[in-house]
């Protein structure tokens, strides 16, 4: 695999933004991921060079964490949030249906790796939408309050190429731009930063407070002094 | 908690600008408040926010509750000895406990308060730089959050001078890679370095010896983004919400069989029972059968518990733990055992195999869970669990071994019965079932 100017260029960015270089390991394991699809030996090797680590080193992180995948993923990274409360509003039959439909287990990649519509299927831990179970993310994208039949339109959609919008996200790409993103990189932030992000559920507190009259205690006009100044300790 | 003279039952604090449109913009943010906590923060010198910030009493929104202003004084300042070393703020963005969303709602709705209370913080601690560090999933948030930084730059919020203080902040968005122990602060530091998210040793604290080993201060997104708000409103004000060990308001995330889950941000101390008012009550009326306080590693509690208020030292009183107010509600037709079996498999997905206990407990407390709810259970296997339990809590390196055990021994707590009856009711193991059968 091939690392361009681009990428190159990207990397000396990406370092240059920690007070020390080993920092920038796990945004350049990103970043691979965004060129190659995973983190391969090559990968490996490009980031041990550029960081000035042994390969040894650098397999430890990459191997330590989920989300850099060892072998190619498909253009889509289709993950099901089976913890216990996701699974027990529908999140463990949804990754069944997924797994049948599709064919594959967990990390495995239904259609040739990398082509349009491939699908790499994973079950996930707390993805951290609680109020919206079940969970689907798709390239780390959320899609809110998944039924099974929902999960099963989301799939065959990205299986012809589709690319259904989010519930909460950007408009979605495909795992490799995603993965860019996560290196730091952001190409159209102005515009990918628009999309819709807060649901029903977000605001539901807010909302209701609204509705009747419910206020936090009023701040004082002007703020309040400061306390004084500690006396230093001798 | 409601006394007459009390605050409102919800009380928008740091969810108060959400409904606003385009509402993660500074254009909005500055048109409600925002950046007038820095100003004002820059007329003080360092050490009284930290002295305002001790005085309201707020406690870390992370789950461990450690007063934030005592976290900040122990950094040490001056020009010689370990004062005179660069100075760190991580911000813990990893949200992952399970059962808890509430700041990936606060970084994608208003990342601009986080953004503000790095700056106050950073300044209050003598920072220069400061990372956030999101966990990968939370694709979007780190979007907003990015580009908040951008506009606080552009802004003069961010860089060189400050507001002309002469204060400089540098802020680095983050991501992490899928690791939930990265959780833990010190993880979390390890991880920021650029090595497996694996947690230290303590002592040393990071407020001696935390990023690049120099002082750092670790602290969770929602505890950043209330420091403007206190600086704005005054100690006294945060005060006038929530109790008096644990002042002020706190997003409860309430999820689960509820008619309405979502986000409600109350005073400290507001019961399961006011809350299940406010989401519209159990789902189609089936009754409550348990439910966590603060996320899976806070212990089970139950239908006894309605009233316990949700502040750190009633959570603690009733036998749990106030954790990061993730209400996971559960009602009749869910089986604990299975549920338990669910997050143990979560626990020993993620624990990080540094140490034995944590490592090769859960594996183990995996296995006998499984087995028991396939049915292939003895009652034995009941104290085994409590047994590898025992061996768990309080002998592993960090806390992720001591949350393993929290819902398997909660659960035999309250329901024991649960657990026995899944092994009798197989036929095929309550055959060779004797009663109090002595572990081989």
């Amino acid at each position: 695999m091939m690392f361009d100017d681009l990428t190159r260029e990207r990397t000396r960015e990406i370092i240059s933004r920690y007070p020390q270089s080993r920092s920038a390991l796990l945004p350049l394991l990103h970043l691979v991921q965004s060129v190659e699809g995973h983190v391969s030996q090559d990968g490996i090797r490009y980031c041990a060079a550029a960081l000035d680590l042994t390969t040894a080193e650098v397999s430890a992180v990459a191997t330590f964490y989920t989300m850099y995948k060892r072998t190619p993923c498909g253009e889509h990274l289709v993950s099901v949030c089976t913890n216990t409360l996701c699974a027990a509003l529908g999140g463990d039959e949804i990754y069944g249906r997924l797994s049948a439909k599709l064919g594959v287990g967990h990390e495995e990649t239904a259609g040739e790796p990398g082509s349009t519509g491939s699908i790499t299927l994973e079950h996930a831990e707390c993805l951290a939408a609680c109020d919206m179970a079940p969970v689907v993310q798709v390239n780390y994208e959320f899609y809110d309050n998944q039924t099974v039949s929902s999960a099963e339109t989301l799939v065959d959609a990205l299986a012809r190429g589709e690319k259904p919008h989010p519930t909460r996200g950007a408009p979605l790409t495909d795992l490799r731009t995603a993965s860019l993103e996560l290196a730091g990189v952001f190409p159209g932030l102005e515009t990918s930063v628009a999309g819709p992000s807060v649901s029903d559920e977000t605001l539901r507190g807010a909302r209701l407070a609204s509705d009747r009259g419910w206020r936090a205690p009023s701040m004082p006009d002007a703020p309040p002094a400061f306390p004084p100044l500690p006396e230093k300790k001798p | 908690m409601s006394a007459p003279t009390g605050p409102d039952p919800l009380t928008p604090v740091l969810t108060r600008r959400w409904q606003s449109p385009r509402s993660w913009s500074l254009s909005t943010y500055e048109q409600l408040e925002g950046y007038q906590g820095l100003r004002h923060a820059f007329t003080a010198h360092p050490d009284q926010l930290v002295a305002l910030v001790k005085e309201s009493g707020l406690r870390g929104r992370g789950g461990a509750g450690f007063p934030t202003g005592m976290k900040w004084g122990f950094i040490p300042q001056g020009a010689t000895g370990p004062g005179a070393k660069p100075k760190y703020l991580v911000v813990n963005a990893d949200e992952s406990e399970p059962g808890t969303c509430k700041d990936i709602p606060t970084m994608m709705a208003d990342p601009h308060s986080l953004v503000e209370g790095c700056i106050i913080t950073s300044y209050a601690i003598r920072a220069n730089f400061c990372a956030i560090y999101i966990r990968g999933e939370a694709l979007h948030p780190m979007r907003r959050v990015r580009h908040a930084v951008e506009e606080a730059y552009r802004a003069g919020y961010l860089g060189k001078d400050i507001l002309g203080s002469g204060f400089d902040l540098d802020v680095v968005v983050h991501a992490g890679a899928g690791a939930y122990i990265c959780g833990e602060e010190t993880a979390l530091l390890d991880s920021l370095e650029g090595r497996r998210g694996q947690p230290r040793l303590k002592p040393p604290f990071p407020a001696t010896s935390g990023l690049y080993a120099s002082p750092t201060v670790v602290n969770n997104v929602e505890t950043i983004a209330s420091v403007p708000a206190i600086v704005l409103g005054g100690s006294d004000w945060f005060r006038s919400m929530g109790t008096e060990k644990s002042p002020g308001p706190k997003i409860y995330s309430v999820s689960g069989h509820v008619e309405a889950p979502g986000q409600y941000e109350a005073p400290l101390g507001i019961t399961l029972r006011q809350l299940l008012e406010l989401a519209g009550g159990m789902k189609d009326g089936i009754p409550l059968k348990f439910w966590t306080p603060g996320g899976s590693s806070t212990p089970l509690l139950t239908a006894e518990h309605l009233d316990v208020p949700l502040d750190f030292e009633g959570a603690t009183a009733a036998g749990s733990m106030l954790g990061t107010t993730a209400v996971q509600v559960f009602n009749e037709t869910v089986s604990v055992p299975w549920a338990v079996m669910k997050w143990t498999e979560f626990y020993k997905h993620e624990s990080c195999g540094k140490c034995t206990p944590c490592r090769e407990g859960t594996y183990w407390l995996v296995g006998i869970l499984q087995r028991m709810v396939q049915g292939e259970g003895t009652p034995t296997d009941v104290e085994t669990l409590l047994d590898i339990c025992d061996n768990v809590l309080g002998r592993s390196f960090c806390a992720l071994g001591d949350g393993a055990t929290s819902p398997i021994t909660s659960a035999i707590q309250y329901f024991r019965q649960e657990f026995l009856d899944l092994c009798a009711t197989q036929p095929a193991v309550a055959s060779e079932v004797e009663p109090a059968g002595a572990m081989a």
